[in-house]
């Protein structure tokens, strides 16, 4: 495999409703914000790159089958080759994946991954339909179907299973929130208490509205391109940012799309086929597990998501990443729910399963420098979702996990504050970050690693 | 007293309006006028009837039409599935019917929805549960009836249920749901 590195990105910011143009129009803003950060015109870009990777969830949403290629001829890649992935929610993560496989494997020196999402075209309660039926049709559909349904129960197990309270999910509303007080992208800039949270209207007990994210029109840009790629893209006039961003690892994971048929495996199997080398390795961690199963624990039942464990588990041994709390400055996480994210820290082997709550919490996933109003017992140590995820940027599918992308080239570029106006979301010194994207209930997740070359 | 929310609700539909605005001389200057313009929004239905089978699930919905749960069930290794599927996602081999209509049955995981999506928005607020059965290895979604909303609590959890049938049949996984035991 060769080199890959992650050159640039665009994002159009995220909103409620984009009226003002077609969604062709609108990838072709993050796609122009893209070029220009390499320094080039349109008519230049599209003499070197090698062809496109597109993302979008729902042909539902916009009522239009095959509107990647009605993107590929928008942006002038035609007759270039392309392709459109769909997978949920990480359909975004997929799409970086696929680019950055189509550089890898030698099929394309330039690959740019483009994604959307229009979710106004349909009335909010629509919208939400659309995305139940991204659930069995036959079995979980018929029954409820509701996302924040779903993830509601699969949080009162968490809760039930290791005490997780809706105070500790708050905390990370409230975190994000104000991460994108600072972040011009993000949608929702505000300032909240755990009580503002809490009080916010039910959607599905114990999640209120502030713990969900907002469903949103929008489109992100990457551009990929092996050392080949890169050298052509400078013999044509590009100014690469220095110092370059390079992806180091990979890894994705999947799981039964009902959640009911999820197994609860026993101690011994997961051990031996879910834990972390850190757990392995550790008698302490060990002996807390046993004491997990033996109070009744079984891995991963819906408290927990598979998919996430495996997936981060195949990108932290390809980027060579053993502790990932030490190793990793920041991660941009697939927060749809807080709950999502808390859950995800114990996938991510951020913290234990079943610590996920008391992590949340801690301020270990916090910026430092930034007042959240809480009283956080530690330090930040790998501040998650600096951006303000997706509880604050919004979530037009396609685009989340490209935008996630975007912001972890700038966050190891350093040039956050170039691109914010603000640089209190730069995280100092940045070398190492991740980026998580997760599909309906955590059938598909993926996690890539990202890293500066020094 | 009760007060009125603070926005109406925005909904579709309205007045058909036949003509818009647009310059009476397409000159340089009212042409170039029309960058600024506001986009035009239009309404467009779309509706479909599918005829969706329910392949080998479909002795399931007739036995709950039978007041009968059935599950799957490898025939070697015993593995049963509380949703049926019609091969083991471990051996591969196809499983056989069992009923458990009458094995104990406890509430696994729950949430109240008090919103949802268009089709279930009437019904909310509603219970969606998922059920664990004694000896069965996986999980059944369901509705759960006759819980008080106010007394929302996780010790509903492990909680003992039990099956009630519609007795007007509509061939769908709502044709059973769960009430206290």
């Amino acid at each position: 495999m060769r080199t890959v590195y992650a050159l640039s990105g665009g994002v159009s910011k995220f909103a409620k409703a984009r009226p003002d143009k077609t969604f062709q129009a609108v990838i072709k803003e993050a796609y122009d914000a893209a070029i220009t950060d390499l320094g080039l015109d349109f008519r230049t870009f599209t003499s070197v790159v090698d062809g496109s990777v597109a993302s979008y969830f729902s042909d539902h949403f916009s009522r239009q089958l095959m509107a990647g290629i009605m993107a590929q001829d928008y942006l002038g890649l035609v007759p270039k080759p392309g392709h459109r992935v769909e997978g949920g929610g990480a359909t975004g993560g997929l799409c970086f994946q696929e680019a950055w496989k189509s550089v890898a494997s030698g099929h394309m020196d330039v690959c740019v991954a483009y994604g959307f999402e229009t979710m106004s075209h349909v009335e909010t309660w629509k919208g939400n339909e659309f995305i139940a039926l991204a659930s069995d049709v036959s079995w979980d559909y018929p029954v409820g179907g509701f996302y924040s349904g779903y993830y509601a129960m699969m949080v009162t197990r968490h809760m039930k299973e290791f005490g997780t309270t809706p105070e500790q999910m708050a905390a990370v509303s409230v975190k994000n929130h104000r991460n994108a007080y600072h972040n011009p992208y993000a949608q929702k800039r505000n300032r909240y208490t755990i009580e503002d949270v809490r009080s916010a209207p039910m959607v599905a007990w114990p999640l209120t509205r502030l713990d969900i994210c907002v469903m949103s029109d929008g489109a992100a840009v990457t551009v990929l391109a092996s050392e080949e790629g890169l050298e052509k893209l400078e013999a044509a006039g590009a100014a690469v940012t220095r110092p370059l961003v390079k992806v180091t690892g990979i890894g994705r994971g999947t799981d039964a799309m009902r959640m009911s048929d999820r197994p609860h495996v026993d101690y011994e199997t997961f051990m031996r086929d879910y834990a972390t080398e850190q757990e392995k390795s550790s008698d302490e961690t060990r002996a807390y597990y046993k004491r997990l199963w033996k109070h009744g624990t079984r891995y991963p039942g819906v408290h927990s998501f598979r998919a996430g464990r495996t997936a981060g588990n195949m990108a932290y041994r390809q980027a060579g990443v053993g502790d990932p709390l030490a190793e990793l400055d920041f991660i941009e996480l697939h927060d749809a729910y807080t709950s999502s994210e808390l859950q995800t820290y114990e996938d991510m082997g951020l913290c234990l399963y079943g610590e996920g709550g008391e992590f949340a919490a801690s301020g270990k996933a916090f910026l430092p420098g930034i007042d959240y109003g809480l009283d956080l017992p530690d330090d930040p140590i790998t501040p998650v979702n600096p951006s303000g995820g997706l509880i604050a940027c919004g979530h037009p599918v396609g685009a989340t996990g490209l935008m996630q992308g975007v912001f972890a080239i700038w966050q190891l570029q350093g040039s956050i504050g170039d691109h914010f106006g603000d640089s209190m979301l730069q995280v100092a010194d940045a070398k190492r970050g991740a980026i998580h994207s997760h599909a309906g209930t955590g059938t598909y997740v993926t996690v890539s690693v990202l890293e500066r070359e020094d | 007293m009760t007060k009125l929310p603070d926005r109406r609700e925005e909904t579709l539909g309205g007045y058909v309006v036949h003509g818009v605005p647009f310059p009476v001389e397409t000159d340089p200057d009212a042409l170039a006028f029309l960058k600024r313009m506001a986009p035009l929004q239009i309404e467009q239905e779309y509706s479909i009837t599918y005829l969706h089978s329910y392949g080998q699930d479909s002795p399931w919905f007739a036995g709950v039409t039978n007041k009968t749960l059935l599950a799957s069930q490898d025939p070697e290794s015993g593995y049963t599935y509380a949703t049926p599927r019609g091969h083991d996602m471990y051996s591969g081999e196809e499983t056989s019917w069992i009923d458990i209509t009458d094995r104990t049955a406890k509430v696994h995981a729950f949430t109240v929805c008090y919103f949802g999506s268009e089709e279930f928005l009437p019904e909310t607020p509603f219970v969606l549960a998922l059920i664990e059965y004694e000896g069965v290895n996986t999980l059944f979604l369901t509705r759960i009836m006759g819980l008080e909303l106010d007394d929302v609590s996780l010790d509903w959890i492990g909680m003992e249920v039990t099956p009630r049938f519609l007795r007007n049949s509509k061939l769908k996984p709502t044709d059973v749901y769960f009430v206290p035991a």
